[in-house]
């Protein structure tokens, strides 16, 4: 085993040395995450300094899904978040150097980058999450703490598997990049609002199609006892990992059926 | 040129017209959502005019392009810039005919689809005399221009520095909060209220949206664009100023 993920850590770590090199470029950087971070606060904050409660939330829980939507986003996104510059190396060939090596070309392509300056957007989250969570009235048995961590790591394995879905529709998209946008920044915004403030067919498609109720709307409702809209029964929060392993699937299966679409560069 | 440069890319310009319309019904249920919450009028918008104000945003979000565009830093930074000051035209106005070029093309292949998607879905909530769309039509070619000032001066950042993105984001955060785009204006806490007239950002984005949506009428409306224009008129001459201090700067090795 260590034999074989030797090479993964080498290239990881080679490339978490040259982010730390530049010191206060990278500084720069992390602060640049967290402001974006801020940013998407700021709409929570001014829909909040106008009403009370919004989708049967109140600021304090609405703060508490952002936190978590954002921790799952942002870990997705240092990790993996590069791999929506897939259309990039199908354009200039690089692809076919990955093609070459003896190791899976989706792994060589996940350790080929770490953004680790998007942490600075994890790190605002979970700020948020800290104070939210003091905010909030939580009964905390075992099983509710055991579901915050469930969350958490679901909700990143779930935004990385939308980052893998969206890299493997670019073999037959490449110029149409943004067409996978929609689904994976697009989840990301849906999963920061309650889904009880959707229609139907949209809470459908963020709950069952693109998953992203589950990475934080689903397993608010059940740390904090609440009742779920039409469709998005509270036990659905406990489900978040099944929700990752499925669409898990559909990401490895689109990837290998875009890799067996792809010609190469002609390089 | 801007205009046949950008509508080559016929596949891209649908995707991103795709992407602004899914972005269009999230905000659109977003904002009805807390209009509804608030008790079905918030800070004079209704649940129709609302979801209109978040379609709107998305129509106008590329043809404004907010998030904005670095390539004159990049030529600062390798020295191509050279190229354009030994040009006989002014540079700060060529790169402005591009920028509007971009614009006319952007206008309708990515402003149409989400306002289309927006009258299928929600409703829009627009005006029927003539007027506010003549007027909106000179504001968001006023807003092009305001955003295209502040970038530039963005851009001119690089004389100075050698790594622009934090400056960037800054811009860009400011800029996404201030200008209306992830919430109207008219949301804002008086503290914010009061940052956001006090910037030119209000003038990219939200008066475009306001005046074509009747949202200012008459008299307001001239105010809005006669706002829009003095902010135009002092981010261009800053630019125009601060582009022949850092021209003067500028070191080009080589030949």
């Amino acid at each position: 085993m260590g034999e074989r993920t030797r090479a993964y850590r080498v290239l990881v770590g080679s490339r978490l040395r040259s982010q730390l090199a530049y010191r206060r470029s990278f500084a720069m950087d992390l602060l640049g995450s967290g402001a974006i971070g801020l940013l998407e606060f700021a709409e929570v904050y001014v829909i909040f300094a106008n009403i009370d409660v919004l989708g049967e939330l109140d600021f304090a829980a609405a703060a508490l899904l952002f936190a978590l939507a954002n921790i799952g986003f942002s870990l997705a996104d240092t990790v993996i978040g590069h791999v929506d510059q897939l259309p990039t190396y199908l354009r200039q060939g690089t692809l076919d150097a990955f093609l070459l090596r003896p190791l899976p070309v989706l792994a060589q392509l996940v350790t080929s980058d770490v953004s680790l300056r998007r942490l600075g957007r994890t790190a605002l989250a979970g700020a948020i999450l800290v104070v939210s969570l003091l905010m909030n009235d939580i009964d905390w048995t075992a099983a509710h703490v055991a579901l915050l961590v469930i969350a958490v790591l679901s909700g990143t394995a779930i935004f990385a598997a939308l980052f893998v879905c969206a890299a493997a529709v670019q073999f037959w998209l490449v110029e149409g990049a943004e067409f996978a946008n929609a689904f994976t920044y697009g989840g990301a915004y849906a999963a920061q609002y309650p889904a009880s403030i959707f229609s139907v067919p949209m809470r459908v498609l963020f709950t069952f199609v693109v998953p992203s109720a589950f990475t934080a709307y689903l397993p608010v409702l059940v740390l904090l006892d609440l009742e779920g809209p039409a469709g998005l029964p509270q036990w659905l929060g406990w489900c978040t990992p099944l929700a990752a392993v499925g669409i898990w699937a559909v990401a490895l299966g689109g990837w290998r059926a875009g890799l067996r679409h792809y010609t190469g560069a002609g390089s | 040129m801007g205009f046949r440069r950008w509508s080559t890319y016929r596949l891209a310009a649908a995707a991103g017209a795709f992407t602004n319309t899914v972005f269009g019904l999230i905000k659109a249920s977003i904002t009805m959502a807390a209009i509804g919450a608030a008790g079905g009028t918030l800070a004079g918008y209704h649940a129709a005019s609302g979801a209109t104000y978040a379609w709107m945003v998305q129509a106008l979000v590329a043809p404004l392009n907010l998030f904005g565009w670095a390539d004159l830093a990049e030529r600062i930074r390798t020295g191509d810039v050279a190229v354009a000051l030994a040009r006989p035209v002014d540079p700060q106005f060529a790169y402005l005919a591009a920028d509007l070029g971009r614009a006319a093309y952007s206008l309708i292949p990515r402003g149409a689809p989400p306002l289309l998607a927006g009258a299928l879905v929600t409703g829009l909530a627009l005006p029927l005399e003539p007027l506010p769309y003549m007027l909106g039509l000179l504001s968001v070619v006023v807003g092009v221009c305001v955003s295209f000032a502040g970038w530039w001066l963005v851009n001119l950042a690089a004389f100075w520095l050698l790594d622009l993105r934090g400056p960037r984001t800054l811009y860009m955060v400011a800029c996404q909060v201030l200008s209306g785009l992830i919430i109207p204006v008219h949301w804002f806490p008086d503290w914010l209220g009061v940052l956001a007239a006090w910037s030119p950002f209000p003038s990219m984005l939200q008066a475009p949206v306001d005046v074509i949506t009747a949202r200012v009428e008459g008299l307001a409306a001239l105010q809005t664009v006669g706002v829009q224009l003095a902010w135009l008129f002092g981010l261009l001459l800053s630019g125009r100023l601060l582009f022949r201090l850092g021209a003067r700067r500028l070191v080009v090795q080589g030949g």
